[in-house]
């Protein structure tokens, strides 16, 4: 009955007594959660976050993609922490979303891999050698401030958040209390603008 | 940097949280659902069916069957869709519908290689076949709409499998009780658009599966 996906994974990590001991713990911390206790939510969350780690690196190996999955299971759980019944063993339903969210990841990183080409160097080496100096770099954020000022306010709050704080979609979704496919859609439109902005100003300049 | 970012989700998480209560099991979900669509559809045939007339063709046991075979369908379908919405109920119920999809199928084919082959040309009733096909799709969406209301709440992590088993549940259910108002036996074009219509539902549900996220 309470074989999830994803169960066995964390049974195999975990000694048969120490499971028990964490699963009781963690069913009574969840139980008064759902009740509205925001300190033994606080203390789950804080408890869970390794454990989600653990299982999340065995779906990427790559740390920081990993840590974007703990941030996903840890939104994910927030948000359907009324599917799980009191009346059964939490850490089933745990590894049931975190291997459901590892699997998205995963697939969404095959995905994307497919189409965008990732270059590590590509950003320390323009073929403009002045564009590779600090204090061109320098002048190009001053000059690109007054753009994003010139953009609406969700979208400039959207395209700060993942591309200047580099915070990770799902928090910045989480943060600004959009859904992550709105935020999406408000980092492109500013990528956009903000292409146009540029593109009228050299127009402009010239 | 990014451990630092997850401190301060779980922080931003708690604080907002609100007390939650927590699902009905499944199973109950799914009977309290059933029941009331039984009360629904029980109104409206106590209003609009021809009952004594659907008792006498279901005497023969390929249709009681046929019709027994469409309601399990529907039951199995539904209550798997309650449980594929919960993220740790076993993946394997999305199987559960198949064994009296088969008899359904079965059942019908069976009906129509005894009359409506043997009917030959005139078997082919269009005219009525249509209305069958336009019944069940009719019936179907609303009920899809309201069952897709319901399974939202559980904010299903894995979409299509619900939405398969529920609009296939649903479409069983709008042919169960097509069957009272159905006054001829099934020929092969009936059954052809009775299953076309079960499809046409359970694309359309599929692929509008984005608003159960």
């Amino acid at each position: 009955m309470h074989t999830a996906k994803g169960y066995n994974i964390i049974a195999a990590m975990a000694p048969e007594s120490q499971l028990q001991q964490q699963e009781a713990s963690w069913a009574g911390l969840m139980r008064a959660a759902q009740g509205g206790d925001v300190r033994s939510y606080d203390q789950l969350l804080r408890g869970v976050t390794p454990f989600i780690r653990n299982l999340a690196r065995r779906y990427c190996r790559n740390g920081e993609l990993a840590e974007d999955v703990v941030q996903d299971v840890l939104l994910t759980v927030h948000r359907v922490r009324h599917t799980w019944d009191p009346k059964r063993p939490f850490c089933p339903w745990l590894a049931a979303i975190a291997a459901r969210r590892g699997i998205d990841r995963i697939r969404r990183a095959t995905r994307i891999a497919r189409y965008e080409v990732s270059d590590e160097q590509a950003v320390e080496t323009f073929a403009t050698p002045a564009a590779n100096n600090d204090s061109g770099a320098l002048r190009a954020v001053e000059a690109i401030e007054p753009l994003l000022a010139a953009l609406p306010q969700r979208q400039r709050l959207a395209l700060e958040a993942v591309k200047i704080r580099g915070l990770s979609v799902a928090q910045a979704a989480s943060e600004s209390g959009q859904s992550v496919a709105a935020l999406k859609v408000n980092v492109h439109r500013a990528v956009k603008a903000l292409r146009k902005l540029v593109a009228a100003e050299r127009d402009g300049g010239d | 940097m990014e451990k630092h970012n997850t401190e301060q989700l779980i922080e931003s998480l708690s604080r907002g949280l609100a007390p939650v209560r927590p699902l009905l099991p499944p199973a109950r979900r799914a009977l309290l659902w059933l029941a009331a669509a039984a009360l629904l559809i029980g109104a409206a045939l106590l209003r609009f069916a021809d009952l004594g007339s659907f008792a006498a063709r279901y005497a023969a046991p390929r249709m009681a069957l046929e019709a027994v075979a469409m309601l399990l369908t529907a039951v199995t379908a539904i209550v798997a869709a309650f449980h594929l919405s919960l993220p740790d109920r076993s993946s394997l119920w999305r199987y559960a519908p198949l064994p009296p999809l088969l008899l359904w199928i079965a059942t019908s084919g069976l009906g129509c290689l005894q009359y409506g082959l043997g009917l030959g040309p005139a078997g082919d009733r269009v005219g009525e076949s249509s209305h069958c096909f336009a019944f069940i799709i009719g019936v179907s969406l609303p009920l899809t709409a309201l069952f897709y209301a319901v399974l939202r709440r559980a904010r299903p992590l894995d979409l299509l499998p619900v939405a398969l088993t529920a609009s296939l549940g649903v479409a069983a259910l709008a042919a169960f009780v097509l069957q009272f108002f159905h006054h001829f036996d099934v020929t092969a074009t009936d059954l052809t658009l009775h299953m076309a219509a079960v499809l046409v539902v359970v694309g359309l549900a599929s692929a509008s599966r984005r608003v159960l996220a």
